[in-house]
Parts: structure tokens; C-alpha cells; sequence
């Protein structure tokens, strides 16, 4: 048996005047998501690994090469460390055309050095025809997509996106959301993502570090920590929702609806565009659930699964009409009810409860490819 | 125009663009130095710089020759291990006006690469690029607008320097006799108001052609780096 190599491996401290930062992760997954609300250290993070930032103590390795380390003295320049940089404001550099932008990197290559070729990579991401226009004529999207190439021609062993969406609004999110996801299932390349949007790391991470000033509270599957209550004032209330792996059954033509499957049944969804079999990662919004102690009758919700409470939010803590339910399905779901139905209906842990989930509550921002088990 | 006019542009040409070429590359350096690095004693080099802008040219010119003069020590190194001599010489004459325009080129130069993104040129390091690279391929580029500037106004500076200059390296015909000091000259002999006149007439086409240029490249550059 090979030893398992980590992709990532990093555990740091650093300083950054009265900032401090602690982290410490490991991760062989293709994507790993860094989430917390600016000001938590992502940012921090990621200029550690790119080595615009020196930490004070640790070490940082990734695929087996060690970058930096405090106790070995060893703290590889960032020129050295072949790790691609995608920033929130692309930087582009305003002198050079598209092209030059996209070739910059890769021309500092030896010719067995590069991976890719730019008309490709300009093909991937849907800008071959902006190959001669310069950067400021371009939109907040395109820019965006020509940083991606640019640091992917630079044949990165690591990719690093820090808040790559964030700049942009809601029409270019969704633009430019598919060619990342294009890049983690073709081109093999990890990614480290920096986000405070709880979609876009469902979408795309297999795992995820939560960050809450400059400390980490969690690492591990997305799935689980999604499904955790007490990271819930970190990962967020209101797109706050259980992540559950499940594959696709079948499509109802007719009715426009796809068949989900799941450990302990199946879910409808409108209809999805993609094969039987397709392995998904769902997110179900706790506010798109409700409960209730019998099973409905009569109802016009497709989806009501019978299940067991096994935790709840605790009321101290929430300054909110609402409290989170963690409900076991067979999957953890989590539904959001009123503080006084809780108290009305007596819900306790263990109780039986059904929960009903909406079926037009989700949408393709609601699923992300899931991962292909080994 | 006569032979004794057209030596003087031609020889003011000269010694603008010697001084302006010959300083630019020390000019960056100390510009960048002052721009991007912290270090004790940073004041003083700002201030060492800024001190022929403020200082009179006499006294700027006098110290050049107490220096740079046959016998001064950096004069006296330059003629015994080079054979350079510098004192009554065009060469001189370049010296001279590069130091009085050093200050101005520093100057500009120093606002433009302050104004350089550093987030741009930590982009071009994650793409691999070395800091000289970085240097050569982004921020200089990205500077040249103020490099440009710099050029400009060290050169008007130059065609104009006379007080340095006269006192350094003289008035010398066809050596050292700069248009300013062709014109003056000029004025000092009885009849020479018309020729002063003409030199004054040709001195407001050479700065004026200059600035003309100036401003055609400027906005190439402009249009080149998109902004």
C-alpha cells in the first residue's frame, strides 16, 4: 500500500499586526472550501500558501512538498512554488493584451513544464474571442475567467480562488460558476476556495474548513458539517440548510420532474439535466422544511419523509421567531419551525416527526456534482 | 540660421539628451529605493536628492568643479584611471545639467511607481516571475507614464540649465556654449540684440517642439496601458 499523500497538509500560526491567525487542515480531495465572513482569515490563508504571507510558525505542504517550514527554516519563494493565484479583483495587468495576460506565466515554463495550451484553456473558459482585447474593455465576468486561464497556464499544483464570485452579481455567478466546475472535473487541478457564500461551497467542495476570527472551528466533509447545529451561527441562518449525497433515479418526462435518490428513499425535484446515476450533492434549506407529528394527508407536498429528532438548535443562543431542527431521515435533514411550535407540539429528541420538503425550493443552485468514491 | 546658432541647438540637444539618458537609469533606482523601501536614514537621501532643485545653480556649478575638476578627488580619480576630463568640456556640460534635472526626474518618477498596484505584482510572482522580472515586465511598464514625465521635464531643465553650467565648464565656443549661454553671450556684446533674438525665437521652438512630442508619446502610452 502507497501512504496516502495529502494534497494538502497545513498547519500554521501567523501574525498580521493584531490579527491572529491559527489553522491547522489536512485534505486529499480535489476541492477544498475555506469558509467564514470576511475577516475570519481566509484571505490570510491562502497569501500563507501562495507565500505572499510569511507565518510565524508551522508548516505548509502540499502533494508531499514541503513550502514552508518554520522548525527546517525552509520557506520556499513564491515564484518557486507553482501555485496559481485567482484574486477577487482578477489583476489583470492592464499593459497587456488578453493573451499576454493568459501567457504570462506559462512562458516563464520550459516547454515539458506546460500542460495546457492557451487556445484550449481560452476555449474551456469561453474567451477565445477576447484573446486581443485588453483588460479594461472587458466585463467583470470575463476578467474574471481570464485570471483563471492565466493561472492555469501556468501549470499550478494548486489552485487557489479567493472569493472569485464575489465581485460579481448574481447573472455573472451563474456565468461563470460552470467553468470552475468545468476545471475540478476535467483538468484534475485541486482547488483551494475561499468563500463566505455557503452555495458555492456546496456546489463545489468535497471538504471544508469553517473560519471564525483567524480560529478554525471545524474541518471535514461538507456533508457533515452542514449538518452540524452548533456551526450554525458560522455557517450562516438564512441559506442555512442539511447537505445530502444522493444520485439520480429517473426523470418524469411528463411531469418535468427528476427522481432523487437518497440512503432511506427518494426525493422529487423539478426536472434536472442530468444521467441516471449522476452522483449529487443536494442542499435542502432548512427554511424550505417544515414538520409536523402526523403525516400529512391530503397534501399537496410530494416529498414528506418520516423521521426521528436528534437535535435541536438551543433556544438561549438564537435571537430568532425560529429554531433549527436536526431530523434523521436516513439522511440529517434540518428544518427550520416557529420557537412556538416547537413549544406547542412539545418536540423533543427522539420524537417522531414527518418533514415535508417543497419541491420548487430547489434549483440547480441547490446541487453540486457529488464526488466519485473510490 | 548661422553656423555659430545652429552649434548652440545642436550642442544643447546634446547635452539635454546626455544628461537625461546618462541620469535616468540612477534616477529609477534611487526613485524605487525612495517608493518602496523603508530603511533609516531615508530622509537624508530624500533630502541629498531634492538639493539641487533648491540650492542655486552657481553654487550647484561651483561644487561640480571642486569635485569633479581636475583636481577635485572624484575629477582627479577619472583622469588618472580613465583619462576622463569633465571640467570645460561638453561632457561636463552634460554632468552638470543632469544633476540640476536629477531631482525633477526623481520626482515624477517616484509619484508613478508609488501609484503601481502591488497586488499586480504579486500576481505576476504566483505566475512564477522573479522580482527583477516582475520589475522589468510590470512596474516599470506600469510606471512609464511618470518615466516619461520625468524625461520631459529633466529635459526642458537641461536645455534651460546656465548658472551650473558656466560655472563649471565655461563658455566655451562649439564645446560648452549651450543656447542659454550663446544668448547670453549675445546680449553682452554691443549689436548682438537681433541675434539674441533669434536664439530667443529658436528657444521657444525647441521647448515647444519637445513638449509637442512629449505629449504625442504620452498618449500612446496611455492608450497602450488603458487608462
Amino acid at each position: 500500500m502507497n501512504e496516502v499523500v495529502n494534497i494538502i497538509d497545513v498547519d500554521i500560526e501567523c501574525e498580521r499586526g493584531d490579527f491572529k491567525l491559527r489553522t491547522k487542515f489536512v485534505s486529499e480531495d480535489r476541492v477544498i472550501a475555506l469558509f467564514g465572513r470576511s475577516g475570519s482569515g481566509k484571505t490570510s490563508i491562502v497569501q500563507c500558501l501562495a507565500g505572499l504571507l510569511k507565518p510565524s510558525s508551522g508548516h505548509i505542504r502540499i502533494a508531499g512538498e514541503t513550502l514552508f517550514d518554520a522548525s527546517a527554516n525552509i520557506n520556499v519563494r513564491p515564484e518557486k512554488r507553482r501555485i496559481g493565484y485567482v484574486f477577487q479583483d482578477a489583476r489583470l495587468f492592464p499593459h497587456l493584451r488578453v493573451r499576454g495576460n493568459m501567457t504570462y506565466g506559462m512562458n516563464l515554463l520550459s516547454a515539458d513544464q506546460r500542460r495546457h495550451a492557451p487556445d484550449d484553456i481560452a476555449e474551456m473558459l469561453g474567451i477565445s474571442g477576447l484573446m486581443e482585447r485588453l483588460p479594461e474593455t472587458l466585463s467583470g465576468g470575463e476578467r474574471q475567467r481570464v485570471a483563471i486561464g492565466r493561472a492555469l497556464l501556468a501549470s499550478p499544483k494548486l489552485l487557489l480562488m479567493d472569493e472569485p464570485l464575489a465581485a460579481l452579481d448574481n447573472d455573472r455567478k451563474s456565468e461563470i460558476m460552470p467553468f470552475i466546475e468545468n476545471l475540478r472535473d476535467q483538468l484534475g487541478v485541486p482547488i483551494v476556495y475561499v468563500s463566505h457564500a455557503i452555495e458555492e461551497v456546496v456546489r463545489l467542495a468535497d471538504t471544508m474548513v469553517v473560519l471564525a476570527d483567524g480560529q478554525t472551528l471545524a474541518t471535514g466533509d461538507v456533508e457533515d458539517i452542514m449538518s452540524r447545529l452548533d456551526l450554525r451561527p458560522h455557517t450562516g441562518r438564512f441559506e442555512a440548510g442539511a447537505v445530502i449525497n444522493v444520485w439520480v433515479i429517473g426523470h418524469d418526462d411528463p411531469n418535468m420532474l427528476t427522481e432523487l435518490g437518497f440512503g432511506a428513499g427518494s426525493i422529487w425535484v423539478p426536472k434536472l439535466e442530468f444521467e441516471r446515476g449522476t452522483p449529487l450533492r443536494l442542499r435542502l434549506r432548512a427554511r424550505d422544511i417544515g414538520l409536523s407529528l402526523v403525516a400529512p394527508t391530503q397534501s399537496a407536498t410530494m416529498n414528506v419523509f418520516q423521521g426521528r429528532v436528534v437535535d435541536i438548535e438551543d433556544v438561549s443562543t438564537v435571537r430568532s421567531p425560529h429554531v433549527d431542527v436536526l431530523v434523521n431521515i436516513g439522511a440529517p435533514i434540518i428544518a427550520r419551525i416557529a420557537r412556538k411550535a416547537l413549544n406547542d407540539l412539545n418536540i423533543k429528541n427522539g420524537d417522531t416527526v414527518f418533514a415535508s420538503v417543497k419541491t420548487s425550493a430547489i434549483d440547480r443552485q441547490s446541487l453540486g456534482l457529488g464526488r466519485r468514491r473510490k | 540660421m548661422s553656423e555659430l546658432e545652429l552649434e548652440a541647438i545642436r550642442l544643447s540637444l546634446e547635452v539635454a539628451t546626455a544628461a537625461v539618458l546618462g541620469s535616468l537609469p540612477i534616477a529609477i533606482l534611487v526613485a524605487w529605493v525612495l517608493a518602496r523601501k523603508e530603511f533609516p536614514g531615508k530622509s537624508i537621501l530624500d533630502g541629498v536628492v531634492h538639493l539641487p532643485l533648491i540650492l542655486p545653480p552657481v553654487v550647484v556649478g561651483y561644487l561640480l568643479l571642486v569635485t569633479l575638476g581636475r583636481n577635485g578627488v572624484i575629477g582627479g580619480f577619472l583622469f588618472d584611471v580613465f583619462g576622463i576630463t569633465l571640467a570645460f568640456t561638453w561632457k561636463g556640460a552634460a554632468v552638470a545639467a543632469a544633476v540640476v534635472a536629477f531631482p525633477l526626474i526623481v520626482r515624477s518618477i517616484r509619484l508613478s511607481l508609488e501609484a503601481v498596484d502591488g497586488g499586480l505584482e504579486q500576481a505576476a510572482r504566483t505566475l512564477g516571475a522573479s522580482p527583477s522580472r516582475v520589475f522589468a515586465t510590470v512596474t516599470l511598464p506600469l510606471a512609464s507614464p511618470g518615466i516619461l514625465t520625468g524625461s520631459i521635464l529633466g529635459f526642458a531643465r537641461s536645455l534651460g540649465e546656465f548658472g551650473a553650467t558656466i560655472t563649471f565648464v565655461s563658455n566655451i565656443p562649439g564645446e560648452t556654449r549651450t543656447l542659454p549661454i550663446a544668448l547670453y553671450t549675445l546680449t553682452q556684446v554691443p549689436g548682438g540684440e537681433m541675434g539674441a533674438l533669434r536664439l530667443v525665437v529658436i528657444s521657444i521652438v525647441v521647448a515647444l517642439a519637445a513638449l509637442v512630442v512629449s505629449e504625442i508619446i504620452a498618449r500612446r502610452l496611455k492608450a497602450r496601458l488603458g487608462s
